[in-house]
């Protein structure tokens, strides 16, 4: 051979180049429909696969329900489960418990505390510590629609709960919508939501001091103003075999004049290709308790963390970072708002729902917790079955919850 | 009987005949005009049962566009995964169908039933263990993983359901091959098989019917697309595609179809199997 | 038989045993084995408990509840597809134009899968489009759409029709084979001597078609003892739990409360109800004696 040498280094430099631009593959598990559209996550991924070539980040999307088994059981597994995954502000403390979340803490500089809004902090933390960025900052907001109030002589939305139930008396009896306010009501988490949001508004507590104080005062009060409401015809029946897209299709189809429903609706209800309504849908705060509250809020967000099964932590974070990024979520703010405080006033988060930003900023602060317990998959499950019988009338709201209160001791749930 | 009361049994069959085909085909037939339907029309009231309207948009969507990936590929999975699951479950069965059958003992009949009664276990009891070891050999989330998982429950009922087509097959057949010069496998392969044809068209029916119809194990032990079957893709249609009715009902379908027509078109060797069970016991 | 044919035989024999005892026995005996700890998916074994897990599934109110509605589930499911499925065999049996074409279409049914059957009636089911609710109300029966699945007494019941519409045909096709070997002079003989149809059914038809019966209320029975696939598609166990089945209760359990020493005892508790229904059948086919 001519040129040994020559040939050695080119080998030596690819080789090099390949060791340099090693393939990494990362596993992120999401879920379907979480605010974000499928496409959006897609869009996001690719964009910061550009930014480190190598790099392919798998997706998987799966329901809310499929969620924490998923986590969970890749967690019991070990190696070759997902580095990232999204998860919902009532697991922390569980995760944390089990190790399951890479502590983040050091990783997230005083700066990005400061700039993401207060209350966002609090659906990764446990015990003082981060688990994960928020990503998807959410509660539920008031859906009503404009057009059925203004026919009804209303022109503002209603400040308190009673308020509301006084409008939609008028407009069932005006014969505009037979049943006024629809809810997610389905033996499921998300009428732990709903629940929680009436409890804020009441100025009740899930637990104090350790013990159960959902079943007096204001949880109790909650529970009665669901199932009066029921009984007095203004919340639709179905409500009780409903979750968040049954909502929003029922009020979309003008069906229903109030709904409480996450940032997510509010795009879609007013786009004509979805909704039958849209151009009428209004947000708001959800409503308070006259003497109690100003408005009611819980927190319905959720944040991305790093497995601590992950091989690749490193970059696990950045991608996480990335996601969360200011520039990103700026971007895409239309199915989900950001979580950076400075971007309330962007024109460019603003521009076309203004009322949903006005809305946020007052929400957002007033965001009411559920339980922060390890066991809380099982406490919810007690509640839910409880609730639901309080619902469908086969148990009185005292009776559902001290039951819940008896389970709860009983198992010592923590 | 008389004529009149022959006329009238005659009359009450045939309304008994329709009454059923109704009950049978009636649901089925509402999940395939769904399918056709528009959402806007599915959605009226009162209820127009057949459009004018219809189309086949939801087709071409699961099958043509880009969204519809996630179901095709669920498709393939699910063909992939009862096609293996089934191949080695029938070779595992026709040996041991074989041995039980030919080489008859208290013992080994003990051991089928053992098998037949693992069936009794409910899925869920084993689930967790099973978890763990396909993930520790790296298997979860891979249509071989989930095959072979399936192997589990199809062997046991292959094997049985293959015993008794054998043992209907007189032992003079492969004694005359052996005497022939044919080994025991090889008369198994060349003598006994091709007359018992008709018991493996039946395990390779119920194989792949039972495979195609498994939720469990697959909503478990899969998680993605590389190995998502279609049971699992259409339970996620019932909270993801809530709005669309129609669509859930294309998915339907579409699952629907292959085990249906492939016991359709092999109802003979369906029914004998069952005749087969049902006689015997 | 000779020790080189045994040998061959337990050979044969080998790749099915190992593909059965592999898959299934090991994690079998695994969930055994956990039932009798305190043990967490995450936080491992965390001591020996004995039976209190046991203890546990008798005394908590759900998993007892969860065996009733299993109960209530197999007996009203089993029951009314023996019931609907012999009936529609004894029709299927006589001869009349079009019969073949009837007994190919009980075919849809059970080849259909489960997931399937289940989005279609919940489909059906659905308290505001559903084709039942349409029905109903333009034929007169109804005034307004109800719900179906979200009420709980009438939930179970609801998925007891999807069930029952779903497997009747294997108990219709079971049947129907064994009643084309029960010879037809047996019945012409019984006529002549002044019998009627019950009294023919009970003395000629069933002792012939006991058997075949047999196999279908085990399988059948085993399969709704079972239950999981069509109560996570059709109501997730709810409307108030109501529709929570043992196996249900199993997966909850493991899964969402991450308890797997509970959970196993559970799935064991489930395994010995199984045990028990099949044994009482075969000691009644024993008692009585297989005809056929």
């Amino acid at each position: 051979m001519r040129h040994p040498y020559r040939l050695l280094i080119v080998v030596l430099a690819l080789l090099g180049v390949c060791a340099a631009q090693e393939e990494v593959t990362l596993n992120a598990l999401f879920m379907q429909q979480a605010a974000y559209s499928n496409d959006d996550i897609r869009n996001m991924t690719a964009e910061f696969e550009e930014q480190h070539p190598g790099v392919t980040v798998n997706l998987e999307f799966v329901s809310y329900e499929a969620l924490h088994n998923k986590i969970v059981t890749a967690a019991a597994a070990g190696r070759g489960g997902y580095d990232i995954v999204l998860f919902d502000v009532i697991w922390p403390a569980e995760f944390a418990e089990y190790g399951i979340l890479v502590d983040l803490t050091e990783r997230i500089s005083q700066e990005t505390v400061d700039a993401v809004v207060p209350g966002a902090w609090t659906t990764v933390m446990s015990e003082g510590r981060y688990y994960g960025m928020p990503w998807i900052l959410d509660t539920e907001y008031l859906f009503y629609n404009r057009a059925m109030l203004a026919e009804a002589g209303y022109d503002a939305p209603p400040a308190t709960w009673s308020e509301l139930l006084e409008q939609a008396r008028t407009l069932k009896e005006n014969g505009t919508v037979a049943y006024p306010i629809v809810w997610s009501w389905a033996q499921a988490e998300a009428m732990v939501c709903d629940y929680t949001t009436l409890l804020s508004a009441y100025d009740g507590a899930f637990f104090e001091d350790g013990e159960a104080a959902f079943q007096v005062d204001g949880g109790l009060r909650a529970l009665q103003f669901m199932t009066s409401s029921l009984e007095e015809g203004l919340s639709n029946p179905a409500s009780t075999e409903s979750l968040e897209e049954d909502v929003r299709r029922i009020f979309s189809s003008g069906e229903a004049a109030f709904a409480l429903n996450w940032t997510y609706m509010y795009n879609l209800a007013n786009d004509p290709a979805e909704s039958q309504v849209a151009g009428q849908v209004g947000v708001a705060p959800a409503p308070g308790i006259e003497g109690v509250s100003e408005l009611s809020a819980m927190n319905g967000s959720m944040g991305l963390g790093v497995t601590t099964n992950s091989e690749h932590p490193d970059l696990s974070f950045a991608y996480v970072e990335y996601l969360t990024s200011r520039p990103v979520q700026e971007r895409y703010a239309r199915l989900s708002l950001p979580i950076w405080e400075a971007s309330y006033d962007e024109p460019a988060v603003v521009e076309g729902q203004e009322d949903l930003v006005n809305a946020a900023k007052q929400a957002l602060g007033a965001m009411y917790p559920r339980p922060l317990m390890v066991q809380y998959p099982e406490f919810s499950t007690i509640l839910q079955s409880n609730v639901h019988s309080a619902l469908l009338g086969r148990a009185t709201p005292a009776e559902a919850l001290q039951e819940t209160a008896l389970q709860v001791r009983q198992r010592d749930l923590r | 009987m008389t004529g009149r009361a022959h006329r009238v049994e005659r009359i009450l069959t045939y309304l008994g005949a329709a009454a059923l085909a109704l009950f049978l085909l009636a649901p089925f037939a509402w999940l395939a005009i769904s399918s056709l339907t528009p959402l806007a029309e599915l959605i009226r009231k009162p209820l127009p049962w057949i459009s004018p309207r219809m189309d086949l948009a939801r087709y071409r969507l699961i099958f043509v566009s880009p969204e519809g990936e996630n179901f095709r590929l669920a498709l393939r999975n699910s063909t992939v995964v009862a096609l293996i699951a089934t191949s080695i479950s029938l070779v595992a069965g026709m040996l041991g169908a074989y041995a039980l059958s030919r080489f008859p003992s208290r013992r080994r009949a003990g051991v089928l039933y053992l098998m037949l009664a693992t069936y009794m276990t409910p899925p869920v009891a084993i689930l967790l263990p099973m978890y763990l070891i396909l993930s520790r050999v790296g298997l979860l989330n891979n249509v071989v993983g989930l095959a072979l998982v399936y192997t589990s429950f199809l062997t046991p009922f292959l094997t049985w359901i293959l015993k008794g087509f054998f043992d209907a097959i007189p032992e003079q057949v492969e004694e005359a091959a052996m005497i022939d010069g044919a080994s025991r496998l090889g008369a198994l392969w060349h003598v006994t098989l091709p007359l018992s044809l008709p018991g493996v068209i039946t395990a390779v029916l119920f194989g792949v019917i039972l495979a195609w119809d498994e939720f469990l194990y697959a909503l478990i032990f899969t998680s993605s697309t590389a190995s998502k079957t279609l049971p699992v893709a259409i339970a996620e249609f019932t909270s993801r595609h809530a709005v669309d009715f129609g669509l859930m009902a294309a998915g339907g379908i579409i699952a629907a179809l292959p085990p249906v027509l492939l016991a359709f078109a092999l109802q003979r060797y369906l029914i004998a199997g069952l005749t087969a069970g049902g006689i015997k016991g | 038989m000779t020790r080189a044919n045994r040998l061959t035989a337990w050979l044969l024999l080998a790749p099915a045993l190992t593909i059965v005892g592999g898959v299934v026995g090991y994690p079998f005996l695994r969930t055994l084995y956990l039932s009798f700890f305190d043990a967490h998916l995450l936080g491992g074994i965390r001591g020996w408990t004995g039976p209190a897990n046991y203890v546990q599934a008798f005394t908590s109110r759900d998993f007892l509840a969860a065996i009733g509605h299993t109960l209530y589930f197999a007996v009203g499911s089993v029951g009314i597809e023996v019931v609907l499925g012999v009936l529609v065999a004894l029709f299927l049996n006589r001869s009349f134009y079009g019969r073949r074409v009837l007994r190919a279409l009980l075919i849809l049914p059970l080849a259909l899968p489960t997931i399937v059957n289940g989005i279609m009636w919940r489909w059906i089911y659905n308290p505001e489009y559903g084709a039942l609710n349409a029905f109903l109300t333009q034929t007169g029966v109804l005034r307004e759409y109800r719900s179906w699945l979200g009420q709980p007494d009438v939930a179970m019941n609801m998925i007891i029709v999807a069930d029952v519409w779903k497997n009747f045909p294997l108990v219709t096709l079971l049947v129907l084979a064994a009643l084309q070997t029960v010879p037809t002079d047996l019945h012409d003989a019984a006529r002549v001597d002044g019998a009627n149809a019950w009294q023919r059914f009970w003395t000629i038809t069933l002792p012939g078609i006991r058997p075949a019966l047999l196999v279908a209320l085990v399988l059948r029975s085993v399969e709704a003892l079972k239950v999981f696939d069509i109560i996570y598609v059709m109501t997730r166990g709810g409307p108030a739990s109501s529709t929570k089945t043992m196996s249900y209760l199993v997966y909850e359990q493991a899964f969402s409360f991450l308890q797997i020493g509970e959970a196993a005892a559970y799935a064991f508790v489930t395994v010995a109800i199984i045990m028990v229904f099949v044994a009482v059948y075969i000691r009644l086919v024993r008692s009585q004696g297989v005809a056929g």
